[in-house]
């Protein structure tokens, strides 16, 4: 049975297409068979992310449309053997997705003994976003720790559990909250929310906290998803997000300001 | 003080209580003045279900019928012979207050009565003033999931929300709100004008409240009880916010 599991946010640049390309390689490094299908129809970009826009000859859209097979659009991962990336359409807009067309995908999918499909989901509450959670079995919840990012996050929750396909179904999409770019430094002097703040005023299961860090910007950069950078605090935190997803019990790091960490690190590395 | 002391036992006497009760009673009337036809009648009910008329004591109606004394009187005859217990005749007529005076019987004057016993007799409700009250009875609705920022509930009757109420949630009732969890959004109550309804919060929160109209924002909220178990209701005048006693923390 495939898992479909969206990672949204209703606030864009909150690291969504970051953690969909983390988690998914995280999956994939677990042995499970793994999709991950971009959703921003236009404004691609989690092939950047996992460096293989060179390699995208179809996409979602021309699948959905039948002008090429699932198969001839899948893009196999160079880093992770079980992990496919279906890429979006850049020349196309976010109208090219039906629920028929999606729905046929991730049917197939399932039946190619894919575990897992991770549907990064655009910015924003319209059409692509609504496309992108109404199969979701599972939502991933991405937000920062700050008001209007939580408040978009709420608002796309309650979208999830009264237009999704399982809500019209009556039954509810079970929720994750990452919580990313978290700055325990910052949340000390009270310029950020606290993770209890968020989990309080989200009411729902904390999947993990991704503390901000200068890897994440890099990864990106070099298309590398930040959880192959195993020194990295992040990529830690994704891990352990991960394993968390898989049903491991795993305590949450990052979550105390490292007082003691900062000259020590620089020290180290000048020596 | 003898004074007092007298007039207390005047009025409360110690030895009885004095009540108006309504108890129930069977009422048997009578649709012809043709005695022989009651009597077979009566006795053929009697001996279908014995147990019909029970102890009860049953009260006969003249109304739709011309009820002479010598009628009356065959009447109390047959009533007797059955096993009733005559508690009384419901008529209008000088003759018939006269005939239950010798007979101490009690009087009931003629006019319309509760349907009483067809609603116990039946054991359903089945009497159209029991089923328009049902009709009138609007439900509350209860959700029991978080209400999220942009989502808007609406109730005909009252609303109860079981879950968290996040800011920028509406939650909407004709009748009263009630939040058992933080309550952050905005709880508009008696939109249809009932200035009676309330609104109860375990954590009030809120961004705004309003009683038919009558609002309040956060800004004024937050002065009072905030984040305590508070009751919001419309005293005539203002907006009146107060802790609900066995929640106050």
């Amino acid at each position: 049975m495939a898992k479909v599991i969206v990672m949204t946010s209703g606030k864009g640049g909150v690291g969504k297409t970051t953690s969909s390309a983390a988690i998914s390689s995280g999956l994939a490094l677990s042995g499970h068979k793994t999709a991950v299908i971009d959703f921003d129809i236009g404004l691609r970009n989690l092939d950047l992310v996992m460096n293989c826009e060179r390699r995208v000859v179809y996409d979602f859209v021309n699948v959905i449309n039948g002008e090429a097979t699932l198969r001839q659009a899948l893009i196999k991962d160079k880093r992770c053997e079980n992990l496919y990336i279906l890429p979006a359409s850049q020349t196309r807009d976010k109208d090219a997705l039906t629920k028929d067309g999606v729905e046929r995908v991730l049917k197939e999918l399932a039946a190619d003994g894919f575990e897992y499909i991770i549907c990064d989901s655009p910015a924003g509450i319209e059409h692509g976003a609504f496309m992108a959670l109404y199969f979701a079995d599972e939502a991933i919840v991405v937000a920062n720790p700050e008001v209007s990012s939580v408040r978009d996050s709420d608002r796309i929750l309650g979208i999830l559990q009264s237009k999704s396909k399982k809500a019209e179904q009556g039954e509810r999409v079970k929720e994750h909250l990452l919580l990313t770019r978290y700055n325990p430094e910052r949340v000390e002097k009270g310029e950020m929310l606290a993770v209890g703040d968020v989990e309080e005023i989200l009411a729902t299961k904390l999947l993990g906290v991704i503390p901000e860090c200068s890897s994440v910007l890099k990864a990106s950069n070099q298309g590398v998803p930040v959880i192959h950078d195993e020194e990295s605090r992040a990529g830690q935190a994704y891990s352990d997000a991960v394993k968390r997803m898989l049903g491991e019990e795993v305590d949450h790091r990052f979550l105390t300001p490292d007082h003691k960490g900062l000259f020590q690190r620089l020290f180290r590395r000048s020596a | 003080m003898a004074f007092d002391s007298g007039a207390v036992a005047v009025s409360r006497p110690k030895s009885f209580t004095l009540k108006g009760a309504l108890l129930p009673m069977t009422l048997l009337e009578l649709r012809t003045n043709d005695a022989s036809k009651i009597a077979s009648e009566l006795a053929q009910k009697v001996a279908a279900a014995p147990d019909f008329f029970g102890g009860s004591p049953v009260v006969v109606s003249v109304e739709s019928v011309v009820a002479d004394v010598p009628f009356l009187t065959d009447v109390i005859d047959i009533c007797a012979r059955l096993g009733f217990r005559l508690a009384g005749v419901k008529g209008d007529g000088q003759h018939i207050v006269e005939f239950t005076k010798v007979l101490q019987l009690g009087h009931f004057p003629g006019g319309k009565v509760k349907n009483l016993s067809k609603r116990s007799l039946a054991g359903k409700r089945s009497d159209p003033q029991a089923k328009s009250i049902i009709d009138t009875y609007i439900s509350t609705k209860t959700i029991v999931t978080p209400v999220r920022s942009g989502q808007q509930i609406y109730s005909d009757g009252d609303l109860i929300v079981l879950a968290q109420v996040s800011a920028g949630a509406e939650l909407l009732a004709a009748g009263c709100i009630h939040v058992y969890a933080p309550m952050r959004g905005r709880a508009l109550a008696g939109v249809k004008g009932d200035e009676s309804a309330r609104i109860f919060c375990m954590s009030q929160q809120a961004e705004l409240v309003s009683i038919a109209g009558h609002f309040m924002i956060d800004e004024n909220l937050r002065d009072a009880y905030w984040q305590r178990a508070t009751q919001i209701f419309f005293d005539g005048n203002e907006l009146q916010v107060e802790p609900i006693a066995g929640f106050s923390a």
